[in-house]
């Protein structure tokens, strides 16, 4: 089991970056903002470029004017903030439940070696099953619902976090907890004081992934299955032969990405500000 | 005499030797019936909870698996199963789209990481494309490539780039910086450095970021066939669903739920090798400390 998780762990012990990156650290950071803004300028002039020189057929990539008017277009109607909000709302849902099912179960399972070891080979069958596979059971019990997707979000992103605190209960200091038991820590006590501060790293790697995942499938299930959201959205673009505005979708799929991205980061760095992985950054 | 002599000791052995594998024996069995209890409890209760089961959503266990052998294996001859004819080509091409964002994956991963400009410069645009969640590309590669072999390939591919490339990005720039001057003191030249410093400083990340892929590139197989396609595993699945044939699109789940295991259980057993120096390094690290 502990294989499974092993590189997702973190932090990653044998080459984690260390001190050597606080090494003037201030002017390489500005040259990389510089870099990196440069890069995105150039990707999208590339974008430009390319499709009005018809070296690509603009029918298929229109020019990056084109997709940001397009963008432009649909930030204006009130249809994209209700999809947008149909897709948070149907991400947040998703993603609240596996954590605390996971959190919880994880705390339970993993505290308790005869249903950790009872669990194993179950846990190890049911995680790898795409749960795309899922998606005519879910249309048959529940058409184009919300529930429809709810069922492939929380199926992805629930063993993500599951396996994340199984590992995380696991990796408690033995001797920290015999203490505590010798100490006649009650139960909840031990979960508050010991097993929490000790997984929490993990619940938040599980959070990160899960985060992630749980957008993926999100769209997924608006694409697939017809659930309103902006993936709906962008399949009813694609079979009306909108172009330039499929484009626009995309892009807002991706900057909704890097949000969830930015903000598990952020959730993570202020739930951890304690740890040596958080403060090291800080300190160097 | 000297017969008894030598039999005592071997005796005497042999009882030594019995009583491990009793217990191991023992253990076996015990860990056999840790892992199938569970599951075989829980089969149980679906083919209790399902037994007369009059919905037509939710047929009987019995039903599904009776279903399972002449949905995917029954035609004129082997050749002609749903098995070759649409499973087997569904595989294949997830393994080719696989394969191609491995190499491109480690390969642009690799240059990207090492080249620190160049990292600087790639890393936000990077970033963006991981975000997107792949099944967008779906439509816009059909696009391109219509709803062909080609497409599904490349949506595999692409889907699955980024998690490798970026984790290997990642690897290759936390490599221990002594180990990185140790390899400049020994003058190793620029692909020894690649082969026996950045591959395999980086290979946990690079295995960490293949299994996210995995997940990916089979979310990706099964959903670019039921987006827009004529054959293979993901439109047999959701043409039995259509056509309200639920046992068989039960199966059909089933089959995907079976190929997605045997997946992992065989990117495992392939990253095990890679891996055995790492997870030796991280037992001597624990038991060390």
């Amino acid at each position: 089991m502990s294989e499974g998780v092993a590189g997702v762990v973190e932090p990653a012990p044998p080459n984690a970056p260390g001190g050597y990156a606080a090494r003037g650290r201030r002017p390489l950071a500005h040259r990389a903002v510089w870099l990196g803004t440069a890069g995105v300028v150039a990707l999208l002039v590339v974008l430009q470029v390319v499709p009005s020189t018809g070296l690509v057929n603009p029918d298929y990539l229109p020019p990056t004017t084109e997709i940001l008017a397009a963008l432009a277009d649909r930030v204006q109607t009130p249809e994209f903030w209700v999809a947008l909000g149909d897709t948070l709302l149907t991400w947040v849902t998703g993603l609240a439940i596996s954590v605390v099912a996971g959190v919880v179960l994880g705390v339970v399972i993993g505290m308790v070696p005869f249903l950790r070891e009872a669990t194993a080979s179950t846990i190890e069958f049911l995680r790898p099953v795409p749960s795309v596979a899922l998606i005519p059971i879910a249309v048959l019990l529940w058409g184009t619902g919300m529930q429809a997707t709810l069922l492939l979000v929380v199926y992805a992103s629930f063993w993500q976090v599951l396996v994340q605190v199984l590992a995380g209960v696991q990796d408690v200091d033995p001797v920290a907890s015999d203490t505590a038991r010798s100490y006649r820590f009650s139960v909840l006590a031990r979960v508050r004081t010991l097993v929490w501060p000790t997984a929490l790293p993990y619940v938040m790697t599980g959070l990160r992934l899960g985060a992630a995942v749980a957008l993926i499938l999100t769209v997924t299930g608006e694409m697939l299955i017809g659930t309103p959201g902006i993936g709906k959205l962008l399949a009813v673009a694609r079979e009306s032969g909108a172009v330039p505005s499929m484009y626009a979708l995309v892009v807002v799929t991706g900057l909704l990405g890097v949000a969830v991205n930015l903000l598990a980061r952020a959730l993570e760095h202020r739930a951890l500000f304690w740890h040596p992985s958080v403060r090291g950054e800080v300190a160097a | 005499m000297t017969a008894a002599q030598a039999t005592a000791p071997a005796t005497a052995q042999a009882a030594t030797r019995q009583a491990t594998p009793r217990r191991t024996a023992w253990g076996v069995v015990r860990s056999v019936l840790y892992a199938v209890g569970l599951p075989l409890v829980l089969l149980a209760a679906w083919w209790v909870a399902t037994a007369d089961s009059e919905s037509p959503f939710n047929p009987p266990l019995s039903e599904i698996l009776a279903t399972f052998g002449p949905t995917w294996f029954s035609g004129d001859s082997f050749a002609d199963t749903r098995f070759v004819q649409d499973v087997l080509p569904s595989l294949g091409r997830l393994l080719v789209g696989y394969a191609i964002a491995l190499v491109l994956g480690i390969g642009l991963g690799v240059l990207i990481g090492a080249v620190r400009p160049l990292r600087e410069l790639a890393e936000p645009v990077l970033e963006f494309f991981r975000a997107i969640p792949p099944p967008v590309m779906v439509p816009v590669l059909m696009l391109f490539l219509g709803v062909g072999t080609s497409m599904r390939v490349f949506v595999i591919a692409t889907g699955a780039l980024w998690p490798i490339l970026l984790n290997t990005v990642e690897g290759v720039r936390g490599l221990d910086p002594v180990l990185k001057d140790t390899a400049r003191a020994f003058r190793f030249g620029r692909w020894g450095r690649v082969r026996r410093l950045m591959l395999p400083g980086a290979s946990p990340q690079i295995v960490t970021g293949a299994r996210q892929a995995l997940s990916i590139a089979i979310i990706l197989m099964v959903i670019s066939e039921m987006f827009a396609a004529r054959d293979g595993l993901g439109f047999s699945v959701v043409q039995f669903q259509r056509s309200f044939a639920v046992p068989e699109m039960w199966s059909g789940v089933i089959m995907l739920g079976l190929l997605g295991v045997l997946l992992s259980f065989v990117f495992r057993v392939a990253t095990a090798a890679v891996l055995a120096w790492y997870h030796g390094y991280l037992r001597s690290q624990r038991g060390g400390a």
